[in-house]
This record gives structure tokens, sequence and C-alpha cells, in this order.
């Protein structure tokens, strides 16, 4: 069996772990077994059933006043306890911020291997492997587990595609109560960063401005082609260095690792550390004036040219085209 | 107040990555202290500075190349240094590295333990929450802003989520893994660099430690690395050039018919 910890934000089960559900399903079909979701903490009424219309067999539902609010110890331990029910042979997380703060801390109470962040798997004599990006993806590590059970994997978000709901399926919900757990850290509020809506590793589209953006008010003319396109904004270490836009919008090696549909990396020149970042990303489009820039061997398409005059030029051509 | 900053040494980011045989091949690479691990060293050297009192030790595990990495926390002010040698030890599973560090902080003692939030050359980002699921303390991770309240054993951390941040109250002791944007890590000083050269790193080996060499052994250990290979390369792009407004005429048709993107 393949457990899928549903990770739910504001009551709603989120399409990063409705993703993870649709690869468990796909390596439980290979190997003739089943699924379950996880799902912890309050969640709304549809939630399981929409768990089992994307592919879980069974659902467990962990609740308790312990979860609240995320706290990754009573988290961990409604996971054990999810575990102790099903036990299962695999045993997913999604790599969203919560799931990579909650995935460690379960595999190491249960003591089992952790495979983090993973792109892939495959069964291969019977044993599962995962494969996941090292080194920002300039390279890619095939792992395995030893005996010990559940081999836990976390996966990274965008990677796989929901299923489509069928609306036929169903599942018992199993609930169980965590008892009260002690928990020495809490979260006790939140912040939300101003502006963007998306958060760069789940965006489907990415505007990223280097350093020949000059400063930080010509990332506007960045904006207007994000607002034109639905996209998120990203920035090159040299633009974050420089002081001219926040760490969080660093997409590389020391920033976010992103895979969106569709890429543009205006005035960035392509330093090792950035294309680390970003490579995996389906559709990249350079604009540079420099026609040397390493970036534009990265590119599906590059554009040569003035990105003061090729970016509002783009932008309005998107938002003629797109209007129809 | 004891703060413990554990510090992995990594290829510099500006390396390009070879495969020899299967495996990341790291012969000629530039090696570096871990990115994230600056920020955990700069926040521990802040913390010290802010109480007036208290010691920062630095431990990294590994061959005996990561003493440069040890130098470099103490030249920048670390007060001691302490190297874990590596030898035999799966150093790619994570929870063998977690159950090696958990063994050397109780050696050392702490109150609080920094760390990056992920090494930068294995990218799991998960030892640091492990050694404090072994150790049974606390954790928060991704850390952009920090508060220790060392009187009342309590700590406040921003925790960066997707879209913002989340506001985190623990208990101390507890581990705290940092994030770009915690702080502004100083550069070392003439002076700090000098008193390096005074200070004595001792190592560790696992029977210091007390840890069961067979229990972290790569024989056994819970995740292996099969092989390590390239990303596919990608096929040459087109190219655009000319008249603004055409080109960008051209690539909507190109992402709208040929790519299919938008």
């Amino acid at each position: 069996m393949i457990a899928v910890v549903a990770e739910t934000k504001d009551g709603v089960v989120r399409k990063a772990s409705l993703e993870a559900l649709a690869e468990a399903k796909r390596l439980a079909g290979e190997a003739g077994g089943s699924v379950a979701a996880i799902l912890l903490g309050a969640a709304g009424a549809g939630e399981a059933a929409r768990l089992a219309q994307h592919g879980a067999d069974r659902v467990v539902h962990v609740e308790g006043a312990a979860l609240s609010a995320y706290a990754p110890e009573a988290y961990a331990e409604a996971v054990k306890s999810a575990v102790a029910i099903l036990k299962p042979d695999v045993l997913f997380f999604s790599a969203t911020a919560q799931g990579k703060d909650l995935a460690p801390r379960v595999a190491a109470r249960l003591r089992v291997g952790l495979a983090a962040d993973c792109v892939g798997f495959a069964w291969e004599n019977g044993a599962l492997t995962a494969k996941r990006p090292i080194y920002a993806g300039k390279a890619f590590a095939k792992v395995a587990w030893n005996a010990a059970r559940p081999m836990i994997a976390s996966i990274r978000p965008n990677t796989f595609t929901p299923l489509a709901p069928d609306a036929s399926r169903n599942a018992a919900i199993e609930p169980i109560a965590l008892a009260d757990v002690p928990v020495r850290a809490r979260v006790t509020g939140h912040e939300k960063s101003a502006g963007e809506t998306l958060d760069l590793t789940e965006a489907n589209i990415i505007v990223s401005g280097g350093r020949a953006m000059q400063g930080p008010e010509n990332f506007e003319i960045l904006r207007k082609l994000c607002a034109v396109l639905g996209a998120t904004l990203g920035a090159s270490r040299a633009a974050v260095d420089a002081g001219w836009i926040d760490h969080s919008y660093q997409v590389g090696q020391t920033g976010k690792v992103v895979n969106p549909t569709l890429y543009f990396a205006v005035g960035i020149s392509g330093a090792i550390q950035h294309i680390a970042g970003m490579s995996s990303s389906r559709t990249i489009v350079a604009i540079n004036k420099d026609k040397d820039a390493p970036i534009f061997k990265m590119a599906t398409y590059g554009v040569v040219g003035d990105l003061y005059q090729v970016v509002p030029a783009l932008t309005a051509e998107l938002a003629r085209v797109l209007k129809d | 107040m004891n703060i413990l900053v554990f510090v992995k040494q990594v290829p510099d980011t500006e390396t390009r990555i070879q495969i020899q045989n299967g495996a990341v091949d790291t012969a000629s690479v530039k090696w570096v202290a871990n990115p994230y691990d600056e920020f955990a060293i700069e926040e521990a050297l802040r913390i010290r500075e802010r109480l007036g009192a208290g010691k920062v030790t630095v431990v990294s595990l590994g061959p005996d190349r990561v003493k440069d990495a040890i130098k470099y926390a103490l030249s920048l002010g670390a007060d001691e240094g302490v190297h874990v040698k590596g030898d035999g030890i799966a150093l790619d599973d994570p929870l063998s590295v977690a159950t090696v560090l958990a063994a050397a902080a109780k050696k050392v003692g702490f109150d609080l333990i920094l760390a990056g939030k992920h090494a930068v050359d294995q990218d799991s980002g998960v030892t640091g929450v492990m050694l404090a699921e072994l150790l049974d303390i606390p954790h928060v991770s991704v850390v952009v802003g920090l508060d220790i309240d060392a009187a009342a054993k309590r700590g406040t951390a921003k925790r960066e989520i997707e879209g913002g941040v989340e506001i985190v109250s623990f208990e101390l002791p507890a581990v705290v893994t940092a994030q770009k944007g915690l702080n502004e890590p100083r550069y070392a000083s003439l002076k700090g660099i000098m008193a390096v050269k005074k200070k004595v790193v001792p190592e560790w080996t696992l029977a210091d430690l007390g840890v069961d060499g067979a229990s972290v052994a790569p024989a056994g250990a819970a995740i292996r690395t099969l092989e390590a290979t390239l990303p596919p390369a990608r096929a040459a792009g087109k190219i655009l050039e000319g008249d603004p407004a055409d080109t960008a005429k051209e690539l909507v048709r190109l992402l709208r018919e040929e790519a299919k993107v938008i």
C-alpha cells in the first residue's frame, strides 16, 4: 500500500497532494496494491470524498485539538498513528513548506529513510527507486531505500498531474482521535508577503529579472508583463544581492528551484547557479541584448534585444492577443 | 548560552557538475561552507553578541578538508570548532548523518542548535529536522527572522512558507534552520583570521561519540544513491532578432502555436 499525507489549506486539500495521489495510484497499480490518504486536522466536509475521487481507496482522518494549528511534533504523531493502522510500504508527502518540514520529523521518528523533493519513481525488480534533483538540478540522483518500512518520499509540486476526479469513486473514512500531544513549537500567526499572489514554487508562469534591470523601479515593467500573463515575478541572485528586490523572489541554487510551464529570463545572463534553479522549466524565453549570453543556450526562444523595448512590446502584444 | 552550529562543506555554487562512473566527480571542485550555513553562523554570533555572553561551537562532519570550513567559521568569530571524522559513515543518507550529529551535539552540549535550511549539494533539507527529532527537541525550519529570549528559554521565529511567513513560538533547546534573509553574514576580520592559527580543532571519531559504526555505515543506510546522471541536454532554441514589435509578435505566435503554453 502507498499512503499519501494530504495537506490542507483552510480545510481544502492542496493540489500538490492530489498530484502525489496520482503518482501513488500509478505506482500502486503497477505493483497491484492500493492507495490510502491521510488527512490531518480540520478539513471541509467534501475533502475525504475528493481524495477518493482523485485516487484514494481508503481515507484515514486524524483529528485532535493538537492539530488546530501546524505543529511539527503533533502532526508527526498524527502521521505515526495513521501509519500504525495502514502499515503502508510507501509514504508520500508533498515537498511544500509544510511537507518539507513534517516529512523528516516523521522519518526520524519511525527511523526510516526519506528521499526528499523527488521528481520520479519506478519499480525496478520489485524495489522502488526515486529520482531527485541534486545541486539544484545540475544533476539527478537515483536513490533506493533499505528494508525498513515505510519508504518515505516527498514529491516536488508541479511534477505530476492530478487524476481527473471520478465521481463514482468513494472511500470509507476511518477517523482516528489523536490524544493530546505535548507541543514545544507551534505556529501562532501568519504574515502574507506583499503583492504576489502565488509562490514561485507553485507558479505556472514566471517572469524573472536580472542584473540588466538596473534598479528596483524597473521591475515595474516586469510586473506589467506578469499582470497580463497571470505570472509570478522572480529575480536572479544579482538583482537580489544588489538590493533591488527581496530574497524571497530569488530563483537559483541559493534561492527557489522552480519548474513552471513557461519561464521568462529577462536581462539575466545565465550564471550557472541561476540556470540550476530554472532548468527544468518546460519552455524558456530569454530576453537579453548580449547575443552571447549563456542563457541563450538554455532558451527555447531567445530574443536578442533591449529589454526596455522588447518587454513593453511583448506586454502590449500579449494584452492584445489574450483579450480575445 | 551554548550555541552549536553545524556546517557542511559543499562545492561552490558556480561549480559545473561532472559525472564520473555514475557519481558526481568532486576531484577538481572548489569547496566552500554551505551558503545557508553562513546565515546560521552569523545568527549564532549575533545572538552571542546581543547576550554579551555564551559560546559558539562549530561542528562539521566529513573528510579532513572540512577543517577549512571550520576554520572559516572560527575566523568569523566562532569560539570553538570540532571535526567529526566521516570515515565509514553514509554521508548521503540524512538519517545516518543526523544520528552522528545528534551524538556530537550531546557531547558538546547546547541550548540552541543552528544549521542551514539545506545543503546545496544533496538538496535534501531534512538533516536539521531529523537531528531535532533524534534529540527529542523542537525545531523551526527555513527561518528568516529569529528572536531568542535566553532568560525565558523561549524563541520566536519567522519561517518562510508559500506566499508569506509563519510566526512560530518555541521552547529551547531547539534546532533552527536558516534561510537566506535571516541576516547579512559578515566577512572575516584580519584579527579573526590571525586568531584561528592559535585554535586547536579536535577530531572526534564514532568511537569518541559512542556511536555504533554499523548503525551509520553505507551498507545499512536508510537511503542510498544508486547513480547520479546529468539532466538531458536541451534542444537548440530559436533566436529572434530585429524590430522589437515584430519579434514580440513572433514570440507570442510561437508561444501560442508551437509551444502551446499560453
